[in-house]
């Protein structure tokens, strides 16, 4: 047991893992500024202003892909929650830009947003009480949706809710927060949610150079949280999650406790989800609740099924490649995308269940091993082996 | 002899028609003094057209308003129609077509703002004797709005013509109303005994007024609060029973949504999440047939297309399931989560193909004429036909359901190949043939469900996404794999979501009940009817 781990973990921090992650980091960070502030525009290599956001964007969906790959491809929680906790973390960072606008809003009011002097709110109802201040905005966009994930994974997992039943209730609590945040009386902004953001920590959102730094942010973020994820998924605590991706009771009866692994991972993919919402907002400018929409969630996963469940760098890959289209898409033949969207939900399943990084990780073992019938485990759920039990 | 009853006859006919004639003289007397010189004498002219309650006074009284009505030199008073663009003049008491009149020989009657508060007054009492029976019974009701002395009379002579016991009963109730506050002591007391049988909010808000009248005798008074007492006790059953109907209605609509999921999730153990879509599907094939009957057969035959919709949309739904079963699902047999995206593709395609057929806005699907409508119950409880329908045709579709799946050989087949595949497989059983009409047989009750929803709401493509999570909820509440559970799942669903509506409101009480779901899975993960022993093993 021991051997195994650490050679898995020696196997995870390898050079050349290294050598791909600083390449990668060197494009990101350094090349994408570099082409956007010192190259002139409409030179072929310069990156227009208005492309940083957009980058920013994917990498926050990049985030939000990885978040969802580390609790499906590595616990086998399939969880159509996840868009939830995304948009609870976007909220907690729109409600500290609402409260920055001050007195530059329609109405001047120094403490109330617009829509609550609008709905004839007299004073700040309690939850929005200490929003001014980046450092609890801060906090609150990774304890929320973290506690919340935390509550309702623990209550599940404990009674051993598994498989399809954990995806149908993740999706309910998605819907219940949908409708919810649709609510004018619940304080959020209601239809309209949060939007009209001027500064964010006193930096004007809209200049070019604020957009680079929050572009930036999303970047640093993305690679910390990589090697988070990796970290998490190249421990022995990744292993007993594998083990019980594919044989849960098994590994019960072995000692372990599944509740407590599988409890702990998915509250730290629902800070990562949030963290990458809170980056998210103010990048679009907007956050309301049509993000918690139960679709939105089940979207992520076919990205990460697209990029290659239970590999990481598959989900980040997934999340840029089909965002990339879904705006080419959208702006080019707007019919053809959900089209598109769907067949890719069904063609990927059904043929490419491995994903792109799955695929070439396939070729490469058949590669190691020539001749030899046997490929890398496929991700496969509980039931399955249940079933073949039976 | 035969003389003898002829001329009991003929005594019996003039005594009958007396009455008419009188009051045909009556009217033209009456109406004479429209044409009065003073407003006083025109006013009064119109108050006794009010009291004498002719129908034939409407008309007359309604031109008088619009300017309409005209003196001729000799005094009679004539009407002015207008018909397809020539007027013409009639005779306003016998409604004859006047030639030897010019019209330029008329006299206006001119009628002030005061004359018109008249004539309005007039025209409320007469429409009493209206021959259209909404009018009356809605004269009956403003009665019992206002209550004034005067109409007594009036409403006991309408009562003697009333051949409507509905509208009998109204204007019972209106002049109970009327002598409550002008009647001698034993008039108003059997009001009150008459009134508290009764369930109308309103006759307990005139209760309530008549109950805080000063010195009131304290046998009236005592008899107010027993009849206010029994109102609203009868207030609180009939809303309880009308929150109850609510509640089993909207159950039957979630049932009819979640009993082909009850199917191809519940026996097969596929999620399907282009069930919704099937719903959908159905809808527009109803929405089809109402267009081809319409641009086909005569117009008498359009209250038939439902019938025809029916089995169209159980076929046609049923066709897309085992295309889809034979196409996707059967390759993912044993992989939930990957069954749950595939399927989650195809409702996006199947949306959008709809979309791009029919266009993104509401489609309108009427209701035949014998869906359409109500009836009251009781006070301020309505029952539509359409629930109704919906409601018993919900209970055939579970009833046949269950009858299929016990007491055919298809059922049968159903039942081993879900216990165990492979032991079926031995004993002959075709399993992929069972897998493609068990999945087509499913989507076919959506498609029907598609239908009986078109009937209550808009058809529209995303008509499915409003229906899915409800109907998985449904599902997994009642427990996986039998009917029973998804019956009583769905029903409890919806009674418990109507009686929560008037206390927390729509969305918050839709809301609680996802919440208390949610937990309740946490408790008894397999729901209220969890299967038990060796088929519960191998679901696991």
């Amino acid at each position: 047991m021991e051997t195994r781990s650490t050679a898995g973990e020696a196997n995870a921090w390898s050079i050349r893992f290294w050598i791909g992650f600083a390449l990668c980091g060197l494009v990101l960070v350094v090349l994408v500024p570099l082409l956007n502030r010192t190259v002139a525009p409409g030179s072929p290599f310069a990156v227009p202003d208005y492309l940083v956001p957009l980058l920013g964007k994917y990498l926050c969906y990049a985030m939000l892909a990885l978040s969802l790959d580390l609790v499906w491809g590595y616990a086998g929680i399939l969880s159509l929650g996840h868009g939830a906790f995304f948009a609870l973390g976007g909220y907690a960072m729109g409600m500290y830009l609402m409260r920055q606008i001050g007195t530059r809003g329609v109405y001047q009011n120094p403490v109330l947003p617009d829509f609550m002097v609008f709905l004839q709110y007299k004073e700040l109802p309690w939850f929005w009480w200490g929003f001014d201040h980046f450092a609890y905005a801060a906090a609150m966009v990774m304890l929320v949706p973290g506690v919340f994930a935390l509550v309702f994974g623990w209550l599940a997992f404990r009674s051993r809710v598994t498989g399809v039943y954990l995806s149908i209730i993740t999706q309910a609590m998605t819907y219940a927060l949908w409708l919810a945040f649709f609510r004018n009386d619940m304080g959020f902004g209601g239809n309209n949610g949060l939007t009209d953001y001027k500064d964010i920590l006193g930096f004007d959102v809209h200049q070019p150079t604020t957009r680079l730094g929050l572009y930036l942010a999303s970047a640093v973020g993305l690679g910390i949280a990589y090697l988070l994820c990796r970290s998490i998924t190249a421990s022995k605590l990744g292993r007993v999650l594998l083990a019980l991706r594919d044989a849960e009771s098994r590994v019960r009866f072995l000692g372990y406790s599944v509740t407590n692994a599988k409890a702990f991972v998915f509250t730290a993919s629902a800070v990562l989800a949030g963290i990458a919402g809170a980056l998210y907002v103010p990048q679009v400018g907007i956050i309301n609740p049509s993000e918690f929409s139960p679709g939105n969630s089940i979207e992520i996963a076919i990205w990460v099924s697209v990029g290659g469940r239970g590999t990481l760098s598959g989900a980040i890959l997934g999340a840029v490649l089909i965002n990339l289209a879904k705006t080419w898409l959208t702006g080019a033949a707007p019919e053809i995308w959900s089209f598109f969207l769907g067949g890719l939900f069904v063609f990927s399943t059904l043929l490419f269940p491995r994903g792109i990084v799955g695929f070439f990780e396939q070729l490469r073992w058949a590669r190691l091993w020539p001749g030899s019938s046997n490929s890398p485990p496929l991700p496969i759920d509980e039931s399955v082996v249940a079933k073949e039990k039976a | 002899m035969i003389t003898g009853v002829l001329r009991l006859v003929a005594l019996a006919l003039f005594l009958a028609l007396a009455p008419l004639a009188a009051r045909a003289e009556d009217l033209a007397g009456v109406v004479s003094g429209l044409g009065g010189d003073s407003f006083a004498a025109k006013e009064q002219a119109i108050v006794a057209l009010g009291k004498l309650g002719d129908p034939r006074a409407v008309p007359i009284l309604q031109a008088m308003s619009d300017d309409r009505l005209r003196r001729a030199a000799d005094g009679r008073i004539v009407l002015l129609v207008t018909a397809g663009g020539t007027t013409k003049l009639t005779d306003a008491v016998s409604g004859q077509e006047l030639n030897d009149v010019a019209s330029d020989n008329l006299d206006r009657i001119i009628v002030n703002n005061r004359l018109r508060g008249a004539i309005e007054a007039a025209l409320g009492t007469l429409t009493l004797f209206s021959p259209d029976p909404a009018a009356r019974l809605a004269a009956a009701l403003d009665v019992l709005k206002h209550p004034s002395p005067d109409a007594a009379a009036l409403l006991e002579r309408a009562m003697a013509a009333e051949q409507d016991p509905d509208i009998h009963a109204a204007m019972q109730r209106g002049l109970f109303a009327v002598r409550l506050f002008a009647g001698s002591k034993e008039q108003e007391l059997a009001a009150i005994r008459a009134l508290a049988l009764t369930t109308d909010p309103q006759i307990k808000n005139l209760l309530d007024e008549f109950r805080g009248k000063p010195d009131l005798d304290p046998e009236l008074h005592k008899a107010a609060d027993d009849a206010l007492a029994s109102i609203n006790n009868r207030l609180r059953l009939t809303g309880l029973a009308a929150n109850l109907f609510e509640g089993i209605s909207l159950g039957s609509v979630l049932l009819l949504a979640a009993i082909g999921l009850a199917i191809t999730f519940g026996v097969m153990g596929v999620i399907n999440m282009a069930h919704g879509e099937m719903i959908m599907l159905g809808a527009y094939c109803a929405y089809v047939c109402q267009e081809v009957f319409i641009a086909v057969l005569p117009p008498g035959w359009l209250d038939a297309y439902l019938v025809v919709a029916v089995p169209v949309a159980f076929v046609f739904t049923g066709i897309v399931g085992i295309v889809l079963e034979r196409s996707v699902i059967r390759f993912l047999y044993g992989r939930p989560l990957e069954t749950l995206l595939a399927t989650w593709g195809v409702s996006l395609i199947l949306q959008q193909a709809v979309r791009s057929i029919f266009g993104s806005p509401n489609k309108a699907v009427a209701n035949p004429s014998w869906m359409t409508g109500g009836f009251d119950v009781v006070g301020g409880f309505t029952v539509t036909w359409n629930r109704i329908y919906i409601i018993v045709f919900c209970f055939v579709v579970l009833v046949v359901l269950a009858l299929i799946l016990n007491r055919t050989s298809f059922g049968l087949h159903m039942r081993a190949v879900t216990q165990n595949r492979d032991m079926a497989a031995v004993m002959g059983i075709r399993t992929a043939r069972v897998d493609a009409l068990t999945f087509g047989l499913g989507s076919g009750i959506a498609g029907m469900a598609g239908v009986a929803l078109s009937q209550i709401g808009n058809v529209s493509p995303n008509l499915g996404t409003f229906y899915i999570v409800d109907s998985f909820l449904v599902v997994v509440f009642g427990g996986v794999g039998n009917l029973m559970g998804t019956l009583v799942g769905a029903l409890s669903l919806g009674i418990v979501n109507k009686f929560l509506e008037p206390v927390a409101g729509a969305i918050l009480g839709k809301i609680v009940v996802l919440v208390a779901i949610i937990l309740f899975i946490q408790r008894r993960p397999r729901g209220l009817f969890a299967l038990r022993g060796r088929t519960a093993e191998a679901e696991g």
